[in-house]
Protein backbone atom coordinates (compact mmCIF):
# COMPACT_ATOMS: atom_id res chain seq x y z
CA UNK A 1 0.00 0.00 0.00
CA UNK A 2 1.52 3.57 -0.89
CA UNK A 3 1.28 5.91 1.79
CA UNK A 4 0.55 9.45 1.45
CA UNK A 5 2.66 12.13 2.67
CA UNK A 6 1.72 14.03 5.90
CA UNK A 7 2.02 17.61 4.43
CA UNK A 8 -0.64 15.97 1.69
CA UNK A 9 -3.46 15.02 3.46
CA UNK A 10 -3.16 17.94 5.74
CA UNK A 11 -3.54 20.12 2.63
CA UNK A 12 -6.56 17.66 1.41
CA UNK A 13 -7.64 17.66 4.72
CA UNK A 14 -7.70 21.57 4.67
CA UNK A 15 -9.28 21.68 1.54
CA UNK A 16 -11.91 19.62 2.36
CA UNK A 17 -13.07 21.43 5.64
CA UNK A 18 -12.94 24.79 3.95
CA UNK A 19 -15.21 23.68 1.18
CA UNK A 20 -17.59 21.99 3.52
CA UNK A 21 -17.60 24.67 6.05
CA UNK A 22 -17.43 27.62 3.44
CA UNK A 23 -20.45 29.67 3.28
CA UNK A 24 -20.16 29.38 7.26
CA UNK A 25 -16.10 30.49 6.86
CA UNK A 26 -16.34 32.97 4.17
CA UNK A 27 -19.74 34.50 4.51
CA UNK A 28 -20.33 36.57 1.05
CA UNK A 29 -21.76 36.27 -2.36
CA UNK A 30 -18.11 36.53 -3.94
CA UNK A 31 -16.39 34.01 -1.90
CA UNK A 32 -19.45 30.93 -1.85
CA UNK A 33 -19.42 31.55 -5.77
CA UNK A 34 -15.59 31.17 -5.21
CA UNK A 35 -16.11 28.24 -3.32
CA UNK A 36 -18.50 26.51 -6.00
CA UNK A 37 -15.88 27.03 -8.62
CA UNK A 38 -13.46 25.63 -6.86
CA UNK A 39 -15.84 22.48 -6.56
CA UNK A 40 -16.67 22.52 -10.18
CA UNK A 41 -12.85 22.57 -11.07
CA UNK A 42 -12.07 19.83 -8.95
CA UNK A 43 -14.39 17.34 -11.04
CA UNK A 44 -13.23 18.92 -14.03
CA UNK A 45 -9.82 18.86 -13.54
CA UNK A 46 -9.91 15.26 -11.90
CA UNK A 47 -11.60 13.84 -15.01
CA UNK A 48 -9.42 14.87 -17.32
CA UNK A 49 -6.79 13.43 -15.17
CA UNK A 50 -8.67 10.18 -15.65
CA UNK A 51 -7.50 10.72 -19.14
CA UNK A 52 -4.02 12.32 -19.48
CA UNK A 53 -2.84 11.14 -15.98
CA UNK A 54 -4.26 7.60 -15.51
CA UNK A 55 -4.34 6.57 -19.93
CA UNK A 56 -1.77 8.70 -21.22
CA UNK A 57 -4.52 10.27 -23.42
CA UNK A 58 -3.78 14.12 -24.25
CA UNK A 59 -7.52 15.51 -25.66
CA UNK A 60 -8.32 18.79 -26.03
CA UNK A 61 -12.19 18.24 -25.97
CA UNK A 62 -12.68 18.23 -22.62
CA UNK A 63 -13.81 21.73 -22.35
CA UNK A 64 -16.89 20.62 -25.07
CA UNK A 65 -18.25 18.17 -22.93
CA UNK A 66 -18.41 20.28 -19.97
CA UNK A 67 -20.48 22.76 -22.60
CA UNK A 68 -22.18 19.94 -23.13
CA UNK A 69 -23.82 19.96 -19.82
CA UNK A 70 -24.05 22.96 -19.60
CA UNK A 71 -25.78 23.92 -22.57
CA UNK A 72 -27.90 20.52 -21.28
CA UNK A 73 -29.54 22.17 -18.53
CA UNK A 74 -29.49 25.45 -20.16
CA UNK A 75 -31.61 24.82 -22.83
CA UNK A 76 -34.31 23.52 -21.30
CA UNK A 77 -34.65 26.06 -18.33
CA UNK A 78 -34.13 28.98 -20.88
CA UNK A 79 -37.20 27.67 -22.89
CA UNK A 80 -38.96 27.78 -19.76
CA UNK A 81 -38.80 24.30 -18.41
CA UNK A 82 -37.82 25.18 -14.93
CA UNK A 83 -38.36 22.51 -12.52
CA UNK A 84 -36.08 19.80 -11.09
CA UNK A 85 -36.95 17.33 -13.43
CA UNK A 86 -35.97 19.81 -16.22
CA UNK A 87 -32.57 19.93 -14.47
CA UNK A 88 -32.31 15.84 -13.90
CA UNK A 89 -33.44 15.26 -17.65
CA UNK A 90 -30.65 17.72 -18.54
CA UNK A 91 -27.97 16.62 -16.94
CA UNK A 92 -28.64 12.52 -17.59
CA UNK A 93 -29.23 13.56 -21.48
CA UNK A 94 -26.22 15.27 -21.45
CA UNK A 95 -23.55 13.13 -19.46
CA UNK A 96 -24.87 9.93 -21.81
CA UNK A 97 -24.24 12.54 -25.08
CA UNK A 98 -20.77 13.60 -23.52
CA UNK A 99 -20.29 9.57 -23.33
CA UNK A 100 -21.49 9.09 -26.39
CA UNK A 101 -19.71 11.57 -28.45
CA UNK A 102 -16.75 10.75 -26.36
CA UNK A 103 -16.67 7.23 -26.91
CA UNK A 104 -16.99 8.10 -30.89
CA UNK A 105 -14.10 10.17 -31.14
CA UNK A 106 -11.98 7.39 -29.26
CA UNK A 107 -12.81 4.55 -31.24
CA UNK A 108 -12.37 6.51 -34.36
CA UNK A 109 -8.95 7.98 -33.62
CA UNK A 110 -7.52 6.32 -30.41
CA UNK A 111 -6.36 3.43 -32.89
CA UNK A 112 -4.10 6.15 -34.78
CA UNK A 113 -0.79 7.75 -33.19
CA UNK A 114 -1.83 10.02 -30.05
CA UNK A 115 -0.65 12.97 -31.54
CA UNK A 116 -3.43 12.55 -34.08
CA UNK A 117 -5.64 11.96 -31.58
CA UNK A 118 -4.98 15.08 -29.68
CA UNK A 119 -5.67 17.09 -33.32
CA UNK A 120 -8.67 15.52 -33.65
CA UNK A 121 -10.07 16.51 -30.22
CA UNK A 122 -9.01 20.17 -30.91
CA UNK A 123 -10.85 20.28 -34.36
CA UNK A 124 -13.86 19.04 -32.65
CA UNK A 125 -13.76 20.95 -29.83
CA UNK A 126 -13.50 24.10 -32.58
CA UNK A 127 -16.32 22.71 -34.46
CA UNK A 128 -18.51 22.51 -31.11
CA UNK A 129 -17.77 26.40 -30.59
CA UNK A 130 -18.83 27.18 -33.55
CA UNK A 131 -21.94 25.05 -33.42
CA UNK A 132 -22.44 27.17 -30.18
CA UNK A 133 -22.36 30.38 -31.92
CA UNK A 134 -23.82 29.76 -35.34
CA UNK A 135 -27.07 27.83 -33.37
CA UNK A 136 -28.53 31.19 -32.16
CA UNK A 137 -31.69 30.10 -32.02
CA UNK A 138 -30.65 26.95 -29.42
CA UNK A 139 -28.15 28.05 -27.85
CA UNK A 140 -28.21 31.67 -28.23
CA UNK A 141 -25.20 32.55 -29.87
CA UNK A 142 -22.52 34.50 -28.90
CA UNK A 143 -24.38 35.97 -26.36
CA UNK A 144 -25.69 32.62 -24.70
CA UNK A 145 -28.34 31.86 -22.45
CA UNK A 146 -29.76 33.09 -19.41
CA UNK A 147 -32.36 31.28 -17.50
CA UNK A 148 -34.21 31.41 -14.26
CA UNK A 149 -33.47 28.33 -11.85
CA UNK A 150 -36.14 26.17 -9.82
CA UNK A 151 -37.43 28.00 -7.21
CA UNK A 152 -35.17 26.34 -4.45
CA UNK A 153 -31.98 27.69 -6.31
CA UNK A 154 -33.27 31.13 -5.97
CA UNK A 155 -31.93 33.71 -3.58
CA UNK A 156 -35.32 34.98 -2.23
CA UNK A 157 -36.16 31.26 -1.45
CA UNK A 158 -35.93 30.60 2.47
CA UNK A 159 -34.99 27.21 3.42
CA UNK A 160 -35.46 28.15 7.10
CA UNK A 161 -36.80 31.37 8.56
CA UNK A 162 -34.63 31.52 11.01
CA UNK A 163 -30.25 32.27 10.25
CA UNK A 164 -27.64 29.19 10.82
CA UNK A 165 -24.52 30.59 12.48
CA UNK A 166 -25.65 33.88 11.35
CA UNK A 167 -25.85 32.97 7.58
CA UNK A 168 -29.31 33.05 5.76
CA UNK A 169 -30.32 29.63 4.73
CA UNK A 170 -31.45 30.93 0.95
CA UNK A 171 -31.38 29.24 -2.29
CA UNK A 172 -27.72 30.47 -2.82
CA UNK A 173 -26.91 28.11 0.46
CA UNK A 174 -29.40 25.17 -1.07
CA UNK A 175 -26.90 25.58 -4.15
CA UNK A 176 -23.72 25.70 -2.67
CA UNK A 177 -24.17 22.58 -1.05
CA UNK A 178 -26.06 20.94 -4.09
CA UNK A 179 -22.66 22.03 -5.82
CA UNK A 180 -20.37 20.70 -2.85
CA UNK A 181 -22.24 17.32 -2.35
CA UNK A 182 -22.63 16.28 -5.84
CA UNK A 183 -18.66 17.05 -6.46
CA UNK A 184 -18.16 15.22 -3.16
CA UNK A 185 -19.75 11.86 -4.92
CA UNK A 186 -18.30 12.59 -7.96
CA UNK A 187 -14.68 12.79 -7.04
CA UNK A 188 -15.52 9.61 -4.53
CA UNK A 189 -16.40 7.87 -7.53
CA UNK A 190 -13.59 8.72 -9.17
CA UNK A 191 -11.69 7.69 -6.44
CA UNK A 192 -13.35 4.36 -7.03
CA UNK A 193 -12.92 3.88 -10.60
CA UNK A 194 -9.44 4.77 -10.01
CA UNK A 195 -8.74 1.97 -7.86
CA UNK A 196 -10.70 -0.25 -9.38
CA UNK A 197 -9.37 -3.19 -11.58
CA UNK A 198 -10.68 -1.26 -14.18
CA UNK A 199 -8.27 1.86 -13.00
CA UNK A 200 -5.40 -0.35 -12.78
CA UNK A 201 -5.38 -1.47 -16.31
CA UNK A 202 -5.53 1.89 -17.03
CA UNK A 203 -2.22 2.69 -15.09
CA UNK A 204 -1.08 -0.39 -17.17
CA UNK A 205 -1.81 0.80 -20.27
CA UNK A 206 -0.23 4.34 -19.24
CA UNK A 207 3.12 2.43 -18.91
CA UNK A 208 3.19 0.25 -21.14
CA UNK A 209 0.95 -0.31 -23.80
CA UNK A 210 2.15 -3.17 -25.84
CA UNK A 211 2.41 -5.37 -23.17
CA UNK A 212 -1.01 -4.56 -21.58
CA UNK A 213 -2.21 -6.12 -24.58
CA UNK A 214 0.03 -8.86 -24.67
CA UNK A 215 -1.50 -9.69 -21.25
CA UNK A 216 -4.88 -9.80 -23.05
CA UNK A 217 -6.45 -6.76 -22.53
CA UNK A 218 -7.74 -4.81 -25.43
CA UNK A 219 -6.65 -1.18 -24.86
CA UNK A 220 -8.93 0.36 -27.34
CA UNK A 221 -11.75 -0.99 -24.78
CA UNK A 222 -10.45 0.36 -22.04
CA UNK A 223 -9.27 3.65 -23.64
CA UNK A 224 -12.94 4.47 -24.87
CA UNK A 225 -14.31 3.60 -21.86
CA UNK A 226 -11.88 5.94 -19.95
CA UNK A 227 -12.89 8.29 -21.98
CA UNK A 228 -16.48 7.87 -22.13
CA UNK A 229 -16.59 7.99 -18.07
CA UNK A 230 -14.47 11.38 -18.28
CA UNK A 231 -16.72 13.03 -20.41
CA UNK A 232 -20.01 11.95 -18.49
CA UNK A 233 -18.16 13.04 -15.47
CA UNK A 234 -17.50 16.83 -17.32
CA UNK A 235 -20.80 17.16 -17.99
CA UNK A 236 -21.74 16.84 -14.85
CA UNK A 237 -19.11 19.48 -13.84
CA UNK A 238 -20.91 21.41 -16.79
CA UNK A 239 -24.25 21.46 -15.01
CA UNK A 240 -23.28 22.58 -11.90
CA UNK A 241 -21.56 25.28 -13.76
CA UNK A 242 -24.65 26.47 -15.35
CA UNK A 243 -26.43 26.64 -12.12
CA UNK A 244 -24.01 28.53 -10.18
CA UNK A 245 -23.73 31.41 -13.39
CA UNK A 246 -27.57 30.63 -14.19
CA UNK A 247 -25.82 31.40 -17.55
CA UNK A 248 -23.99 29.86 -20.21
CA UNK A 249 -22.38 31.44 -23.45
CA UNK A 250 -19.79 30.09 -25.75
CA UNK A 251 -16.77 31.87 -23.50
CA UNK A 252 -17.40 30.38 -20.32
CA UNK A 253 -17.83 27.03 -20.82
CA UNK A 254 -16.11 26.12 -24.73
CA UNK A 255 -13.20 28.19 -24.38
CA UNK A 256 -10.12 26.97 -24.70
CA UNK A 257 -9.36 29.45 -22.04
CA UNK A 258 -10.99 26.85 -20.09
CA UNK A 259 -9.39 24.12 -21.34
CA UNK A 260 -5.89 25.72 -20.98
CA UNK A 261 -7.14 26.46 -16.67
CA UNK A 262 -7.86 22.28 -16.36
CA UNK A 263 -4.37 21.45 -17.94
CA UNK A 264 -3.02 23.82 -15.92
CA UNK A 265 -4.70 22.27 -12.42
CA UNK A 266 -3.80 18.87 -13.51
CA UNK A 267 0.01 19.97 -14.13
CA UNK A 268 0.24 21.98 -11.27
CA UNK A 269 -0.66 19.44 -9.12
CA UNK A 270 0.58 16.26 -10.34
CA UNK A 271 -1.04 13.99 -12.98
CA UNK A 272 -2.44 10.81 -12.74
CA UNK A 273 -3.67 11.25 -8.31
CA UNK A 274 -6.48 13.21 -8.87
CA UNK A 275 -6.13 14.65 -5.18
CA UNK A 276 -3.16 16.47 -6.96
CA UNK A 277 -5.75 18.34 -9.88
CA UNK A 278 -8.15 19.08 -6.93
CA UNK A 279 -5.35 20.71 -5.24
CA UNK A 280 -4.59 22.00 -8.61
CA UNK A 281 -7.81 23.28 -9.35
CA UNK A 282 -8.27 25.20 -5.62
CA UNK A 283 -4.80 26.74 -6.41
CA UNK A 284 -5.51 28.19 -9.92
CA UNK A 285 -9.47 29.70 -9.10
CA UNK A 286 -8.10 31.33 -6.22
CA UNK A 287 -5.10 32.89 -7.95
CA UNK A 288 -7.55 33.60 -10.89
CA UNK A 289 -9.94 35.47 -8.17
CA UNK A 290 -7.37 37.07 -5.38
CA UNK A 291 -4.84 37.58 -7.36
CA UNK A 292 -5.96 41.12 -8.36
CA UNK A 293 -6.67 42.46 -5.15
CA UNK A 294 -3.73 41.22 -3.32
CA UNK A 295 -1.79 43.05 -5.94
CA UNK A 296 -4.17 46.01 -5.29
CA UNK A 297 -3.29 46.00 -1.95
CA UNK A 298 0.37 45.60 -2.96
CA UNK A 299 -0.20 48.64 -5.03
CA UNK A 300 -1.13 50.84 -2.21
CA UNK A 301 1.08 49.82 0.43
CA UNK A 302 4.05 50.94 -2.03
CA UNK A 303 2.48 54.04 -2.97
CA UNK A 304 5.33 56.72 -3.25
CA UNK A 305 8.28 54.16 -3.64
CA UNK A 306 9.65 54.69 -7.28
CA UNK A 307 8.63 51.97 -10.57
CA UNK A 308 7.56 49.28 -7.48
CA UNK A 309 3.70 50.38 -7.51
CA UNK A 310 3.93 49.75 -11.04
CA UNK A 311 4.89 46.72 -11.24
CA UNK A 312 2.21 45.05 -8.92
CA UNK A 313 -0.19 47.04 -10.18
CA UNK A 314 -3.61 45.24 -10.69
CA UNK A 315 -3.56 45.65 -14.52
CA UNK A 316 -0.04 43.46 -14.67
CA UNK A 317 -2.02 40.34 -12.90
CA UNK A 318 -2.18 38.34 -15.53
CA UNK A 319 1.55 38.83 -16.47
CA UNK A 320 2.22 37.70 -13.09
CA UNK A 321 0.06 35.23 -12.69
CA UNK A 322 1.54 33.67 -16.25
CA UNK A 323 4.76 34.08 -14.15
CA UNK A 324 3.91 31.96 -11.70
CA UNK A 325 3.14 29.33 -13.41
CA UNK A 326 5.65 29.07 -15.69
CA UNK A 327 7.87 28.87 -12.27
CA UNK A 328 5.48 26.38 -10.49
CA UNK A 329 5.86 24.18 -13.68
CA UNK A 330 10.14 25.01 -13.87
CA UNK A 331 10.32 24.35 -10.14
CA UNK A 332 7.74 21.32 -9.30
CA UNK A 333 7.59 19.40 -12.55
CA UNK A 334 5.23 16.70 -11.34
CA UNK A 335 3.60 19.05 -9.42
CA UNK A 336 2.18 19.77 -5.76
CA UNK A 337 1.49 15.80 -5.39
CA UNK A 338 4.66 14.69 -7.25
CA UNK A 339 6.82 16.47 -5.49
CA UNK A 340 5.18 14.91 -2.30
CA UNK A 341 6.14 12.07 -3.28
CA UNK A 342 9.99 12.64 -3.68
CA UNK A 343 10.49 12.98 0.12
CA UNK B 1 -3.87 -35.65 -32.66
CA UNK B 2 -4.84 -32.18 -33.88
CA UNK B 3 -2.00 -30.06 -32.80
CA UNK B 4 -2.10 -27.39 -30.54
CA UNK B 5 -0.40 -25.07 -32.60
CA UNK B 6 0.14 -24.70 -36.56
CA UNK B 7 1.44 -22.43 -39.06
CA UNK B 8 0.96 -23.31 -42.35
CA UNK B 9 3.18 -21.22 -44.82
CA UNK B 10 3.69 -18.44 -42.18
CA UNK B 11 5.31 -15.14 -44.15
CA UNK B 12 6.32 -11.67 -42.94
CA UNK B 13 7.96 -9.44 -45.60
CA UNK B 14 9.20 -5.91 -44.36
CA UNK B 15 9.68 -4.37 -47.95
CA UNK B 16 12.09 -6.40 -49.78
CA UNK B 17 13.07 -8.11 -47.07
CA UNK B 18 11.36 -11.29 -46.02
CA UNK B 19 12.02 -11.80 -42.44
CA UNK B 20 10.22 -15.14 -42.06
CA UNK B 21 9.71 -17.60 -45.14
CA UNK B 22 6.79 -19.83 -45.51
CA UNK B 23 7.41 -21.37 -42.01
CA UNK B 24 5.26 -24.38 -41.58
CA UNK B 25 4.94 -26.24 -38.30
CA UNK B 26 3.03 -28.05 -35.29
CA UNK B 27 2.98 -28.06 -32.12
CA UNK B 28 1.58 -30.73 -29.94
CA UNK B 29 0.75 -30.72 -26.43
CA UNK B 30 2.93 -31.91 -23.76
CA UNK B 31 5.96 -31.02 -26.30
CA UNK B 32 9.25 -28.19 -25.62
CA UNK B 33 10.21 -27.39 -29.21
CA UNK B 34 13.73 -25.54 -29.33
CA UNK B 35 13.76 -22.89 -32.10
CA UNK B 36 17.56 -22.00 -32.81
CA UNK B 37 19.45 -19.88 -35.85
CA UNK B 38 21.82 -17.38 -35.64
CA UNK B 39 20.83 -13.73 -34.91
CA UNK B 40 18.92 -11.78 -37.51
CA UNK B 41 17.36 -15.60 -38.42
CA UNK B 42 13.95 -14.61 -37.86
CA UNK B 43 13.40 -16.78 -34.12
CA UNK B 44 11.45 -13.54 -32.36
CA UNK B 45 9.80 -12.10 -35.63
CA UNK B 46 8.17 -15.56 -35.63
CA UNK B 47 6.56 -15.87 -32.57
CA UNK B 48 5.64 -11.67 -32.84
CA UNK B 49 3.32 -13.76 -35.90
CA UNK B 50 2.43 -16.28 -33.40
CA UNK B 51 1.14 -14.26 -30.65
CA UNK B 52 -0.61 -11.22 -33.08
CA UNK B 53 2.66 -8.55 -32.14
CA UNK B 54 2.97 -8.65 -36.14
CA UNK B 55 0.44 -9.77 -38.61
CA UNK B 56 1.30 -12.15 -41.35
CA UNK B 57 1.71 -11.49 -45.01
CA UNK B 58 1.14 -14.47 -45.97
CA UNK B 59 0.44 -17.88 -44.34
CA UNK B 60 -1.84 -19.14 -41.33
CA UNK B 61 -1.86 -19.94 -37.63
CA UNK B 62 -3.95 -22.45 -36.46
CA UNK B 63 -4.59 -22.81 -32.40
CA UNK B 64 -6.48 -25.71 -31.46
CA UNK B 65 -7.39 -25.81 -35.30
CA UNK B 66 -9.04 -22.73 -35.03
CA UNK B 67 -7.88 -20.33 -37.67
CA UNK B 68 -6.58 -17.30 -35.62
CA UNK B 69 -4.10 -14.70 -38.05
CA UNK B 70 -6.67 -11.94 -38.66
CA UNK B 71 -6.82 -11.59 -34.51
CA UNK B 72 -5.27 -8.89 -32.51
CA UNK B 73 -2.80 -9.92 -29.73
CA UNK B 74 -5.12 -9.66 -26.73
CA UNK B 75 -7.59 -12.13 -28.38
CA UNK B 76 -4.95 -14.52 -29.01
CA UNK B 77 -3.82 -14.24 -25.37
CA UNK B 78 -7.24 -14.88 -24.04
CA UNK B 79 -7.54 -18.19 -25.92
CA UNK B 80 -4.10 -19.35 -24.59
CA UNK B 81 -0.99 -18.12 -26.33
CA UNK B 82 1.30 -16.88 -22.98
CA UNK B 83 4.59 -14.93 -24.54
CA UNK B 84 7.26 -13.68 -22.43
CA UNK B 85 9.68 -11.18 -24.32
CA UNK B 86 13.21 -10.99 -25.15
CA UNK B 87 13.92 -7.81 -24.31
CA UNK B 88 12.09 -7.00 -20.57
CA UNK B 89 8.96 -5.72 -21.25
CA UNK B 90 6.98 -4.55 -17.66
CA UNK B 91 5.45 -2.01 -16.68
CA UNK B 92 8.46 0.20 -15.07
CA UNK B 93 6.94 2.80 -12.36
CA UNK B 94 4.56 -0.06 -11.19
CA UNK B 95 5.10 -2.65 -8.35
CA UNK B 96 6.55 -6.24 -8.77
CA UNK B 97 3.62 -7.50 -7.72
CA UNK B 98 1.27 -5.14 -9.52
CA UNK B 99 2.87 -6.23 -12.55
CA UNK B 100 2.10 -10.03 -11.12
CA UNK B 101 -1.50 -8.96 -10.51
CA UNK B 102 -2.38 -7.54 -13.53
CA UNK B 103 -1.49 -10.98 -15.70
CA UNK B 104 -3.69 -12.74 -12.79
CA UNK B 105 -6.52 -10.09 -13.50
CA UNK B 106 -6.29 -10.50 -16.92
CA UNK B 107 -6.22 -14.33 -16.38
CA UNK B 108 -9.77 -13.80 -14.50
CA UNK B 109 -11.45 -11.47 -16.85
CA UNK B 110 -11.98 -8.59 -14.40
CA UNK B 111 -10.58 -5.62 -15.87
CA UNK B 112 -13.54 -4.17 -16.84
CA UNK B 113 -14.55 -4.18 -12.88
CA UNK B 114 -15.56 -0.59 -12.17
CA UNK B 115 -16.03 -0.05 -8.73
CA UNK B 116 -14.91 -2.48 -6.13
CA UNK B 117 -11.50 -1.61 -5.36
CA UNK B 118 -8.91 -4.01 -6.69
CA UNK B 119 -6.65 -4.42 -3.51
CA UNK B 120 -9.87 -5.93 -1.80
CA UNK B 121 -9.89 -8.66 -4.49
CA UNK B 122 -6.99 -10.45 -2.39
CA UNK B 123 -7.56 -13.78 -4.30
CA UNK B 124 -6.03 -12.20 -7.01
CA UNK B 125 -3.02 -10.60 -5.00
CA UNK B 126 -2.69 -13.90 -3.35
CA UNK B 127 -2.55 -15.82 -6.26
CA UNK B 128 0.26 -13.40 -7.87
CA UNK B 129 2.26 -13.70 -4.47
CA UNK B 130 1.94 -17.39 -5.29
CA UNK B 131 3.67 -16.86 -8.90
CA UNK B 132 6.51 -14.39 -7.21
CA UNK B 133 7.21 -17.60 -5.13
CA UNK B 134 7.60 -19.54 -7.82
CA UNK B 135 9.98 -17.70 -9.11
CA UNK B 136 11.82 -16.79 -6.23
CA UNK B 137 10.92 -13.06 -6.17
CA UNK B 138 8.44 -12.85 -3.13
CA UNK B 139 10.72 -10.71 -1.05
CA UNK B 140 11.02 -8.12 -3.72
CA UNK B 141 6.83 -8.02 -3.95
CA UNK B 142 6.99 -4.48 -3.35
CA UNK B 143 9.79 -2.59 -5.42
CA UNK B 144 9.52 -0.94 -8.36
CA UNK B 145 10.33 -2.84 -11.39
CA UNK B 146 13.29 -0.32 -11.92
CA UNK B 147 14.64 -1.23 -9.16
CA UNK B 148 15.02 -4.91 -10.05
CA UNK B 149 18.29 -6.29 -11.29
CA UNK B 150 17.94 -7.68 -15.04
CA UNK B 151 17.92 -11.06 -14.38
CA UNK B 152 15.15 -10.48 -11.68
CA UNK B 153 13.67 -8.71 -13.93
CA UNK B 154 13.39 -11.53 -16.69
CA UNK B 155 12.20 -13.76 -13.79
CA UNK B 156 9.23 -11.42 -13.64
CA UNK B 157 8.51 -11.63 -17.29
CA UNK B 158 8.50 -15.29 -16.51
CA UNK B 159 5.85 -14.72 -13.26
CA UNK B 160 3.76 -12.87 -16.01
CA UNK B 161 3.01 -15.38 -18.36
CA UNK B 162 3.01 -18.54 -15.39
CA UNK B 163 0.75 -15.96 -14.01
CA UNK B 164 -1.46 -15.99 -17.48
CA UNK B 165 -1.76 -19.69 -17.50
CA UNK B 166 -1.94 -20.56 -21.08
CA UNK B 167 -1.82 -23.53 -22.99
CA UNK B 168 1.57 -22.28 -25.03
CA UNK B 169 3.98 -20.83 -23.07
CA UNK B 170 6.48 -18.60 -25.56
CA UNK B 171 10.01 -17.91 -24.06
CA UNK B 172 12.18 -15.84 -25.58
CA UNK B 173 15.91 -16.19 -24.71
CA UNK B 174 14.36 -16.37 -21.03
CA UNK B 175 18.27 -16.84 -19.58
CA UNK B 176 19.56 -14.59 -21.66
CA UNK B 177 21.75 -11.39 -19.66
CA UNK B 178 21.02 -13.92 -16.38
CA UNK B 179 23.69 -14.73 -13.86
CA UNK B 180 24.68 -18.10 -13.54
CA UNK B 181 23.16 -18.59 -9.98
CA UNK B 182 19.89 -16.95 -11.63
CA UNK B 183 19.89 -19.36 -14.62
CA UNK B 184 18.55 -23.09 -13.07
CA UNK B 185 15.47 -21.43 -11.38
CA UNK B 186 14.00 -20.65 -14.57
CA UNK B 187 15.35 -23.73 -16.15
CA UNK B 188 13.75 -25.43 -13.44
CA UNK B 189 10.72 -24.00 -14.09
CA UNK B 190 10.41 -24.37 -17.55
CA UNK B 191 11.20 -28.29 -17.61
CA UNK B 192 8.33 -28.30 -14.77
CA UNK B 193 5.84 -27.12 -17.23
CA UNK B 194 7.07 -29.39 -19.56
CA UNK B 195 6.70 -32.29 -17.41
CA UNK B 196 3.39 -31.74 -16.56
CA UNK B 197 2.01 -33.00 -20.55
CA UNK B 198 -0.74 -30.80 -20.69
CA UNK B 199 1.16 -27.76 -22.17
CA UNK B 200 3.35 -26.93 -25.28
CA UNK B 201 6.34 -25.05 -25.26
CA UNK B 202 7.77 -22.93 -27.66
CA UNK B 203 11.41 -21.99 -26.35
CA UNK B 204 13.56 -19.72 -28.31
CA UNK B 205 17.78 -20.34 -27.10
CA UNK B 206 20.88 -19.78 -27.83
CA UNK B 207 22.42 -22.18 -25.31
CA UNK B 208 22.73 -25.61 -26.82
CA UNK B 209 23.81 -26.67 -23.23
CA UNK B 210 19.92 -25.42 -22.50
CA UNK B 211 18.40 -26.74 -25.41
CA UNK B 212 20.04 -30.33 -24.91
CA UNK B 213 18.55 -30.60 -21.11
CA UNK B 214 15.24 -29.42 -22.29
CA UNK B 215 13.85 -30.18 -25.78
CA UNK B 216 12.59 -32.39 -27.02
CA UNK B 217 12.46 -31.23 -30.34
CA UNK B 218 14.63 -28.80 -31.93
CA UNK B 219 14.58 -26.75 -35.25
CA UNK B 220 15.92 -24.64 -37.01
CA UNK B 221 15.67 -21.37 -38.53
CA UNK B 222 18.33 -19.38 -40.87
CA UNK B 223 17.49 -16.64 -42.70
CA UNK B 224 13.71 -16.83 -42.27
CA UNK B 225 13.56 -20.30 -43.73
CA UNK B 226 12.80 -23.19 -41.57
CA UNK B 227 16.00 -25.47 -42.59
CA UNK B 228 16.01 -28.59 -39.97
CA UNK B 229 13.83 -30.15 -37.97
CA UNK B 230 14.34 -33.16 -35.61
CA UNK B 231 15.76 -34.65 -32.28
CA UNK B 232 18.08 -32.26 -30.48
CA UNK B 233 20.67 -34.91 -30.76
CA UNK B 234 20.48 -34.98 -34.59
CA UNK B 235 19.99 -32.10 -35.57
CA UNK B 236 22.51 -30.35 -33.18
CA UNK B 237 24.98 -32.44 -35.00
CA UNK B 238 23.84 -31.77 -38.31
CA UNK B 239 26.24 -30.20 -40.55
CA UNK B 240 23.34 -26.69 -41.20
CA UNK B 241 23.58 -26.05 -37.50
CA UNK B 242 27.19 -26.37 -36.53
CA UNK B 243 27.44 -23.65 -39.84
CA UNK B 244 24.87 -21.38 -38.72
CA UNK B 245 26.40 -21.85 -35.04
CA UNK B 246 29.97 -21.36 -35.91
CA UNK B 247 28.29 -17.76 -37.17
CA UNK B 248 26.97 -16.97 -34.06
CA UNK B 249 30.31 -17.88 -31.54
CA UNK B 250 31.59 -15.84 -34.11
CA UNK B 251 29.18 -12.67 -32.95
CA UNK B 252 29.04 -13.34 -29.52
Amino acid sequence: MKRQHPVLTALLVLLFVALAAAPFIFPGTKSVATASRVCIFIVLAASYDILLGYTGIVSFAHTMFFAFGAYGVAIPLAAGWVGWDAVLVGTLGSAALAAAVSAAIALLSLRVQRLFFSMITMAVASFAQILATQLREITGGEDGLTFSLPAALQPGFRLLAEPIFGVRADGRLVGYYLTFFVALAMFWLMRRLVASPFGRVLQAIRENEFRAEALGYRTIVYRTTASAIAAAVAAVAGVLMALLLRYVGPSSTLSFDVMTDILLMVVIGGMGSLTGPALGAAVVVLAHYYLQPLMQAGHDALAGVPVLPNLVHPDRWLLWLGTLFVLIVYFFPAGIVGSLKRR
Amino acid sequence: MQPVLETRDLTIRFGGQVAVDAVSLAFHKGTLTAIVGPNGAGKTTYFNLISGQLRASAGDVFLRGERITGLPAPLRARRGLGRAFQLTNLFPDLSVLENVRLAVQAQSGVGLQFFQPADRRTDLIDRARAWLEEVKLIHRQHDPVTALSHGDQRKLEVAMMLALEPEVFMFDEPTAGMSVDEVPVVLDLIEAIAQRGDKTVLLVEHKMDVVRRLAHRVVVLHQGKLVADGEPAEVVASAIVQEAYLGIRAKA
